[in-house]
């Protein structure tokens, strides 16, 4: 790890106070992508301005067909969320498939879409159910909030403060785990939403995407077979050693499959 | 048997200071004033090096020292070395190109060590280390065996043509050309063992220590073999005399095998230590691990099976090329020669073998023994191509191996093996049992119904382990000779420490060993201390490894216990005034035969220490006798181990669904102590099968350089294992022991590879069964019509 | 240099650090608690699990002045009154060790899985839980063997109580 300055703001103003008056900072939540980055000297902040302070940032609530979490809420407490797994199971499941059990002590909910890694769990959740990101600034669509490897809507120095995700009339997360690093190498996520059924496909691709052509069988007939015959393109997948695009692009259409199986029970 | 005697599973005595954080590992330890080392490695894979400038790092806080080899060279230390000779077809000794512990001139894997900076901290050493500016000049690099012999492939030393170390060979070759010609059938298969990479939990470390009164070195280390490590430090590198160098390896977390060898980092830190005046530590990261730990296996082979028409082998001819790196590590040429053909036969009657080995230098990391060395991979050749020659034969693989088994012994192979003692049938009828063979169509049936694919896969393993005889090994090339040493000290209480040249890293020595003595003498387990790891408490030792320190280690201390009941018997004798002849000793009590006077071991062993209850002048005082032991041959655990695997042809995905290893370790110590071993080899051999694989890129950056690539076994890849035992009283050592350490990492990948092609009804599948490449095999059909 | 204060193992220590100093440095290195490994550098192997305030975490993917104010405990802080913790002595008796290095780390993260499963916990469970610890030596069969029966036996102590 490189030298950097480390604060820990008592208020939201203050983060982004700081933020504002240091060279090239980065904010923390809870640091279990950060930290393993940093320790490879693949990043080299001047200052890291952990939230960890502010727990007001932390909490999860449940009103009018609304789950509400808290940027800071880390994965191990949605997981064990009573609220969250009668509202949205597919969300307590994803959030207890995060990582490990380690991991999930630690890590954020804001932290993790904040992040937007290509191969995340939360982004197929925040964007197969629709959900509003709540910043220091605005509210964000899911629909518009990742915009690439990396990278998302935020602008420098905006904090997630929370996400609110509608209660969908069905949902269901499948995960196809990378064998070595356990990250997801597919994860699609079905949910039936008043909006109409959103599939978002998480670890495929350089970025969270939606599968209209899947969106649009299971919106005819939620059944695994609707999809069972959709064949994704593998084209602008990503493919490492330990899966090709054509693979990755399989695997989609199978984790979606049993997703729906799942979400009908 | 007693509670805590041999046969017993008594609870390890050094768990204690495991469970409660106090174990002592080498991280743990830290010396007053010790400076911090990190090293420069190279980022190429192969590249000139000009200018080292060290300016900028040395300026930076904290930096004691920037250190390279030129300066290495200039203090008279010498390369490192490989410690066994072997000879090519033609007679002509193997070529060696030089390996300097800090680069010289030239780099020839990524990680290769180019300098170290030495500083007051180690986050402020590894800051300068990216400072120091080296000058490469990056040139082609070739990491594949096959590609490296190519007429025209970059050389990796430029003295060495088509990187060829050696051409090796060995067998009956006319006779085995003689079987091919007869043959009814003949079968044949190229078979690739994947690149492992060992990955010991503890990564290796050292902290070298001087002290400029005495002229002394301490070197504590990572090490399975102190002593070793020592000899070769002294006599072949030049770091000190052997009397002034201490090698102390303490808690060691993990080798298989890969802290056998004498490496680059640990000897700079203790010879940078006098150059600086300062202890030097470095404990490597796992990444540096992944660059840097001697690799396993790596071979390409063509293999050919002869048959006779009533289905038996008459030949087997084997061709290898064995991926060697770019430095031959210390045991490197041992590995893919004589501890890999010598294995050829398996469980088999195979009048005829011929095997030739062609081992070569590549842009790759040094590979050498790795749990097993060199038996997983003949293992994998012969119970792959067994299995391929009873389904051409449309024979149950059970029944075709049953036929050719050897069944009298002693058994000679045609590759110097002579087999001691067995009973193949015995372990192969009881795996069969545990594992509910009959049952399987039952099962494949049940599991087709639901979409999935259903196979199961033998393998009937041997291994040659104890190695082993100093004059066998010695006539092989091996350069020092592989016996073991015992000293047990009896003290005046009665308590014994017993200095073994054996190496604990996990096989719980600290337990077994003092089991042994607590059953001849007599004394409670916790009144035995095993003592071992430093050079200045045992005098000499081999280490551990090859499954050696049962069968070697334990047979030097029986061999010192005899001589310290031969005394004891004769102290009793003069203290009960009888003759020594008349003294039994059972139970730890001396007793005149036939009367009822006896002594206690304690009894005897204050007695030893007060010389005037006997005459001295006959009976030396003290109680304290050492013993080198030497084997009579090689050991030979075998068994069969039977897999049985579930695949889902949506995804690929294997599950083990039952794992039956059925073994002849000979006798058994600590039942749990060998349940465990077994456990864990498996795991390792089902990691080389599904999961692990070490894989450069074209142009030799290690693509699988930490855990988020290479695929070690977790917990949810594996199912537990059922276990079972026969047993044949091995001939060869005092104690009857075999060894047990390898045998999951021997049997283990054979047996899931002909699960998998079993069960998908294919010919070949190599290692490892990754998703993808299972998936692709399942539907090979669908997706070539696509 | 930043100032940071935190509980370990029941006593109260402060002290100076770099902020890039990671928490397992911290207990290894100023605190003196070598019984908390580091077996990787990617925050996988969890030879480095330590409890944070109640809960299992990766000392090595936490920087000291994070746990400013938080109560620690390290392996060395299990034992109570020189009693062994009930995992702990499953371990020994289960043989679910063999060079030790994981074993720290396995032995903290199996505590608090406990601790998250006082419905008790099967094998399938455990092996699942175990995602973020790594063992080279066990095959994870006795490690198994050993949370199973430290759960049933600390599941029939309460029950007792």
């Amino acid at each position: 790890m490189y030298q950097f300055a480390y604060h820990r703001p008592g208020s939201l103003a203050e983060a982004e106070k700081l933020f504002s008056a240091a060279e090239d900072p980065k904010f923390m939540s809870g640091g279990q992508t950060l930290i393993p980055t940093l320790k490879q000297r693949l990043a080299s902040p001047s200052d890291i301005i952990d939230l960890g302070g502010l727990k007001d940032l932390a909490g999860i609530s449940v009103a009018d067909g609304v789950v509400t979490i808290g940027a800071a809420t880390r994965h191990a407490d949605v997981a064990s969320s009573a609220e969250v797994r009668k509202a949205i199971p597919a969300l307590a499941d994803l959030a207890g498939w995060i990582g490990d059990p380690l991991v999930r002590h630690r890590g954020t909910i804001g932290g993790s879409i904040a992040n937007a890694d290509p191969s995340a769990d939360y982004p197929a959740a925040v964007v197969a159910l629709n959900a509003t990101v709540h910043t220091t600034r605005r509210t964000i669509a899911a629909d518009d909030f990742f915009t690439g490897m990396f990278e998302t809507a935020l602008h420098t120095g905006e904090i997630v403060t929370k996400i609110a995700f509608p209660v969908a009339a069905q949902a269901a997360y499948e995960k196809f785990r990378n064998p070595a690093s356990r990250y997801a190498m597919v994860g699609v996520f079905v949910a039936r939403t008043a909006g109409g059924v959103r599939v978002a496909v998480t670890g495929a691709a350089p970025s969270v995407f939606r599968q209209e052509a899947m969106e649009a069988a299971l919106g005819k007939s939620f059944t695994p077979d609707a999809v069972a015959g959709i064949k994704v393109s593998p084209d602008g997948l990503n493919a490492d050693l330990h899966a090709s695009a054509e693979y990755r692009a399989h695997l989609v259409t199978v984790m979606a499959k049993r997703a729906v199986a799942r979400a009908n029970g | 048997m007693t509670a805590t005697g041999i046969g017993a599973s008594p609870r390890r005595k050094e768990d204690f200071r495991f469970i409660t954080g106090k174990g002592n590992y080498t991280d743990d330890i830290n010396r007053a004033g010790q400076t911090f080392a990190c090293f420069v490695r190279s980022p190429h894979a192969h590249a000139t090096i000009g200018r080292i400038d060290a300016a900028a790092a040395l300026a930076m806080p904290g930096v004691v020292a920037v250190l390279t080899g030129q300066d290495m060279a200039d203090d008279g230390i010498g390369g490192l070395i490989c410690g066994w000779m072997v000879h090519s077809k033609d007679g002509s000794p193997m070529k060696a190109g030089p390996h300097p512990a800090l680069a010289q001139g030239k780099v020839r894997y990524c990680g290769d060590c180019v300098a170290v900076v030495i500083a007051e901290s180690y986050a402020q050493a590894k800051d300068a280390a990216e400072a120091v500016a080296v000058d490469y000049h990056p040139l082609a690099a070739v990491v594949d065996a096959k590609a490296a012999l190519g007429p025209d492939a970059p050389l990796v030393h430029d003295e060495i043509a088509h990187n060829m170390v050696f051409d090796w060979e060995l067998g009956n070759y006319k006779e085995t050309v003689d079987a091919f010609t007869a043959a009814a059938k003949v079968v044949s298969l190229d078979i690739v063992n994947n690149r492992l990479i060992p990955n010991a939990m503890e990564p290796r470390a050292a902290i070298g220590d001087y002290d400029s009164g005495t002229g002394i070195h301490t070197l504590y280390t990572t090490s399975q073999n102190p002593h070793v490590a020592r000899l070769v430090l002294s006599a072949f590198i030049g770091i000190a005399p052997e009397h002034k160098l201490r090698v102390i390896a303490p808690d060691v977390g993990g080798g298989f095998g890969s802290k056998i060898f004498i490496y680059a980092e640990e000897t700079v830190c203790v010879w940078a230590a006098r150059r600086v005046g300062r202890p030097v530590k470095w404990t490597g990261e796992r990444s540096e691990s992944f660059l840097s730990d001697a690799h396993g296996r790596d071979h390409h082979t063509h293999a050919a099976l002869a048959l006779d028409a009533g289905g038996r082998i008459t030949g087997l001819r084997v061709k290898t090329i064995a991926n060697l790196g770019a430095y031959l590590s210390t045991f490197a040429s041992s590995v893919p020669t004589y501890l890999y053909a010598t294995l050829l036969s398996g469980q088999y009657d195979i009048p005829a073998i011929y095997a030739e080995v062609q081992g070569v230098y590549t842009h790759t990391a040094p590979v050498d023994a790795y749990r097993g060395a060199g038996r997983p991979e003949a293992t994998f050749v012969v119970e792959r191509i067994v299995e391929e020659a009873a389904r051409q034969l449309g024979e149950d693989p059970a029944e075709f191996r049953r036929r050719n088994f050897i069944r009298s012994f002693p058994h000679q192979t045609p590759v110097i093996m002579a087999y001691d003692i067995g009973d193949y049938e015995a372990s192969l009828d009881k795996a069969m049992q545990l594992i509910d063979y009959d049952g399987f169509p039952g099962r494949r049936r049940a599991s087709e119904a639901a979409g999935k694919r259903r196979g199961i896969g033998l393998s009937t393993y041997i291994e040659a382990c104890g190695i082993a005889p100093s004059a066998a090994v010695g006539s092989l090339g091996a350069g020092v000779g592989l016996w073991e040493s015992a000293e047990v000290r009896v003290n005046p209480t009665g308590s014994v420490e017993v200095l073994t040249g054996s190496h604990s890293h996990g096989q719980g020595h600290e337990t077994t060993f003092a089991q042994l003595v607590s059953e001849r003498l007599g004394v409670p387990l916790e009144n035995v201390e095993i003592v071992h790891g430093d050079t200045d408490k045992v005098q000499f030792g081999m280490g551990t490894y090859g499954s050696r320190s049962g069968a070697v280690g334990m047979s030097a201390i029986a061999k010192a216990l005899d001589k310290v009941e031969a005394k004891a018997k004769k102290i009793a004798a003069h203290l009960m005034e009888a003759a020594p002849g008349d003294i039994e000793f059972k139970d730890g009590r001396f007793t005149v035969a036939g009367t009822d006077k006896s002594l206690t071991f304690p009894e005897v062993s204050l007695a030893a220490y007060v010389g005037h209850k006997f005459p001295t002048s006959e009976i030396e005082p003290g109680l304290k006798e050492s013993a080198f032991y030497d084997p009579l041959n090689f050991t030979f655990p075998a068994g069969c181990h039977i897999c049985e695997v579930e695949i889902d042809p949506d995804t690929g995905v294997v599950r083990i669904e039952r794992f039956v290893a059925v073994d002849d370790f000979g006798v058994i110590i600590n039942p749990m102590i060998v349940e465990g071993q077994v456990h864990g080899g498996i795991a390792q051999g089902i990691g080389q099968a599904l999961l692990e694989h070490g894989i450069y890129s074209e142009d030799g950056q290690l693509l699988t350089g930490s855990f988020m690539d290479y695929t070690m076994p977790r917990a949810g890849d594996l199912p537990s294992f059922q276990l079972g035992l026969t047993t044949t009283r091995c001939p060869s050592n005092p104690l009857g022991m075999k060894g047990c350490g390898e045998a999951g990492a021997i049997a283990a990948p054979p047996a899931v590879i002909n699960a998998i092609t079993d069960a998908l009804q294919i010919r070949d599948f190599a290692m490892p069964a990754t998703p993808e490449r299972v998936w692709r095999a399942a539907n090979a059909v669908a997706l070539a019509a696509e | 240099m930043t100032a940071v204060s935190m509980t370990v193992n029941g006593k109260s220590v402060s002290a100076d650090v770099e902020p890039r100093t990671l928490l397992v440095e911290y207990l290894r290195e100023n605190q003196r608690l070598t019984g908390t490994h580091v077996g990787c550098d990617t925050s996988q192997c969890g030879a480095c699990v330590v409890h944070v305030d109640g809960v299992a975490v990766k000392s090595c993917t936490v920087l000291a002045v994070q746990a400013e104010g938080a109560s620690v405990v390290t392996i060395e802080g299990l034992a109570k009154d020189g009693k062994l913790h009930p995992v702990q002595e499953a371990f020994r008796e289960h043989h679910g060790l063999q060079c030790g290095f994981c074993t720290p780390g396995m032995i903290m993260t199996a505590v608090d899985m406990i601790r998250r499963h006082p419905e008790g916990l099967d094998e399938a469970t455990i092996r699942a839980e175990l995602e973020g610890n790594i063992c080279r030596c066990t095959g994870y069969h006795n490690i198994v063997r050993a949370i199973e029966a430290a759960s049933a036996a600390m599941g029939a102590k309460e029950a007792a109580a």
